[in-house]
């Protein structure tokens, strides 16, 4: 096992930061997540990693040694699983999961032993002789899953596994990765645009933006206690509020849609932010209700705020009204309004 | 009602001149040849006479046709294991960035933009009994003891026909490979280097075989172009010495034309199609198996 260390990394295409100057530390046996917008160069961070990128500037570290451009991808001890899986079109699923053992030059009776032993693990065994066209999604991507762990790596490296699954296979495959990973205790490294996978898998997330990290936390510091307007913004569904503070000299009020809530919500004793909420609109989705308006501050201009409230609140909201809600003083985050920073 | 707003009328108007090209230019004198390869007629003469099998029979039975046959199977097998050889191996570094790639690819199209007979007159000096470059090469290079009459000896001759064709066609692949390995899935590829695999492994265990259906295009062109060539054989030797290096167009063309029988030419040169037909099938049937459906 190792782990994986970034010092100052960076990958240049022509004057276009790709990845500027990250450092990072991935510890042994961790789930770390990349999140963020599509070129952010999260997808660039993985493949430097792999060594199918070179960085521009900076080092690698992988278990405690430096991983320089000559060190190639099969002697990283890395293994990839693509967002296409990249499974070999021409070789059945055995074909595929054995490719990296032939590579390697096992023997034939060894090589069987530990597919069938993987297979096994991923509950494919009756697909071993088929090809890929002839598999669904899921499956292909419990091969490619498959394929990664014979080569016994240190570290897994996963470019976005579950994009091309649809939305009912997600959550189930989201689900057998973790436990997957449990299982084997890997250092794994995943890359994501989705936040929902990144909050279910990671036990740390690295949030980046622009070529940069902005934060790194558990899912539980990243979602709670963002470091500046694009963490607050980007994790969350629907996205953190942010209004101007009137008279507050360039500063950004955040508020998470779920603490943004009726004043009759909030009982006695806790501190409340009160708001005037001008309701445009009540989005009903089962489990919750959306609520879009506008939130009138004294000499802000009006910003458009949304209200996550659950099914146990059943008050009435009706379209057009001017509502009584409020924020807990607890859930209040602050932001420089000119750089987005967190103002403690 | 305007013309334009017709579609049965604008149809078979814009459809016209494609239909009467075809029609006029490959449906007819196809047909003419079928046609006469079943009859007695002869160039310079009307006479127009059933004879059935006859001409099949007489040239099965003849030697020099048999001779032509093997010929023409071994230039055209020979040539294009050589340009499929030579393809991939070419496509292999014109991927590579390099200096001067522009114009190296130029110049590596320019044999296929060369007219055959005028390329072929080039050739007929390389191989020139006297004057071959290869010859003075190699035996300036000390690697020649004796001397190549490449065009006087059957094998030998053979062998430079071969050479021309594979010279002739293999820009033309190597363009079409390059292509197949533009369009190859480069996560594929790179999933292949992931893996472990070094370059050979990488080219014959995921590269090729992913090729495969685009190298089968590219054979099956050169095969047709090479099958049904006269020109090269023809400048080259003529189908000499004494009838060894004929190939089927240039026997049809000698005993049809030359020779004036129009049947026993015709039945020559339709003996080839049922082949070409078997091989076209063949070719495209494995294209199709190998085709790749990973998504």
């Amino acid at each position: 096992m190792a782990g994986v260390e970034l010092r100052n990394l960076t990958r240049r295409f022509g004057d276009f930061h790709a990845v500027d100057g990250v450092n990072l530390s991935i510890r042994e046996g961790e789930f770390l997540v990349l999140l963020g917008p599509s070129g952010c160069g999260k997808t660039t961070l993985l493949r430097m990693i792999a060594g199918l990128e070179h960085p521009t500037a900076g080092e690698i570290l992988i278990g405690g040694e430096r991983m320089d451009a000559n060190v190639p991808p099969r002697a990283r001890g890395i293994a990839m699983v693509f967002q296409s899986y990249a499974l070999y079109p021409h070789r059945t699923v055995f074909g595929n999961i054995a490719f990296p053992l032939e590579a390697a030059r096992m023997p034939r009776a060894a090589i069987d032993q530990k597919v069938r032993w993987a297979a096994e693990l991923f509950g494919i065994t009756r697909y071993l002789d088929r090809y890929p066209r002839q598999l669904s999604g899921g499956e292909r991507q419990r091969v490619a899953l498959c394929r990664a762990l014979v080569r016994d790596p240190q570290v897994f490296l996963l470019d976005e596994p579950l994009a091309n699954l649809d939305a009912k296979l997600r959550n189930t495959a989201r689900d057998e990765l973790k436990r997957f990973q449990r299982q084997i205790k890997r250092t794994t490294v995943y890359v994501t645009h989705d936040q929902v996978e990144a909050m279910g898998l990671g036990d740390r997330i690295a949030v980046m933006d622009a070529g940069k990290v902005r934060q790194i936390g558990t899912p539980q510091e990243i979602y709670e206690d963002p470091v500046d307007t694009f963490v607050a913004t980007f994790v969350g569904q629907p996205p953190m509020n942010l209004i101007e503070v009137p008279k507050g000299g360039g500063k950004l009020l955040g508020f998470r849609p779920e603490n943004f809530l009726p004043r009759d919500q909030f009982p006695g004793g806790e501190p409340i932010r009160p708001f005037a909420f001008a309701v445009r609109r009540v989005e009903y989705l089962g489990s919750d209700r959306y609520v879009y308006g506008t939130v009138t501050e004294a000499g802000a201009g009006d910003a458009t705020v949304i209200a996550k409230l659950p099914a146990t609140v059943s008050a009435a909201i009706p379209d057009g009204e001017t509502l009584p809600f409020a924020v807990p003083e607890r859930a209040l985050c602050s932001f420089d309004a000119a750089t987005g920073a967190r103002l403690r | 009602m305007k013309l334009a707003d017709r579609e049965d009328v604008l149809g078979v108007v814009m459809l016209a001149p494609a239909l009467t090209y075809v029609i006029l230019l490959v449906g007819v004198p196809f047909v003419l040849a079928i046609v006469l390869s079943f009859s007695t007629a002869t160039a310079g003469s009307l006479t127009f006479g059933w004879a059935g099998f006859d001409n099949y029979a007489a040239i099965l039975r003849d030697p020099v046709f048999r001779r032509s046959l093997f010929n023409s199977a071994v230039v055209t097998i020979g040539s294009q294991v050589l340009v499929v050889v030579l393809a991939t191996a070419a496509a292999q570094v014109f991927r590579a960035a390099f200096h001067g790639k522009r114009t190296a690819r130029f110049v590596l199209l320019l044999p296929w933009a060369v007219p055959v007979s005028l390329a072929a007159i080039a050739w007929t000096w390389i191989f020139d009994s006297t004057f071959s470059v290869i010859n003075w090469t190699l035996k300036v290079s000390g690697l020649l003891h004796g001397w190549l009459y490449w065009l006087g000896e059957p094998g030998l001759a053979l062998v430079a026909i071969i050479i021309v064709h594979a010279w002739r066609i293999f820009p033309f692949a190597t363009i079409i490979v390059l292509a197949g390995l533009a369009s190859l899935p480069q996560d594929v590829m790179e999933a292949a280097i992931v893996d472990g695999a070094g370059f050979w492994r990488r080219l014959f265990h995921v590269e090729l075989p992913l090729l495969l259906p685009v190298v089968a295009v590219a054979v099956l062109f050169g095969v047709v172009y090479t099958a049904t060539d006269l020109g090269v054989v023809y400048i080259l030797t003529g189908g000499g010495p004494a009838n060894t290096t004929q190939v089927l167009p240039t026997l049809a063309f000698q005993r049809g034309i030359q020779g004036a029988d129009l049947g026993q030419g015709a039945a020559i040169a339709v003996f080839l199609l049922p082949f070409l037909i078997v091989v076209a099938i063949g070719m495209l049937r494995l294209a199709r198996h190998t085709e790749v459906g990973a998504r």
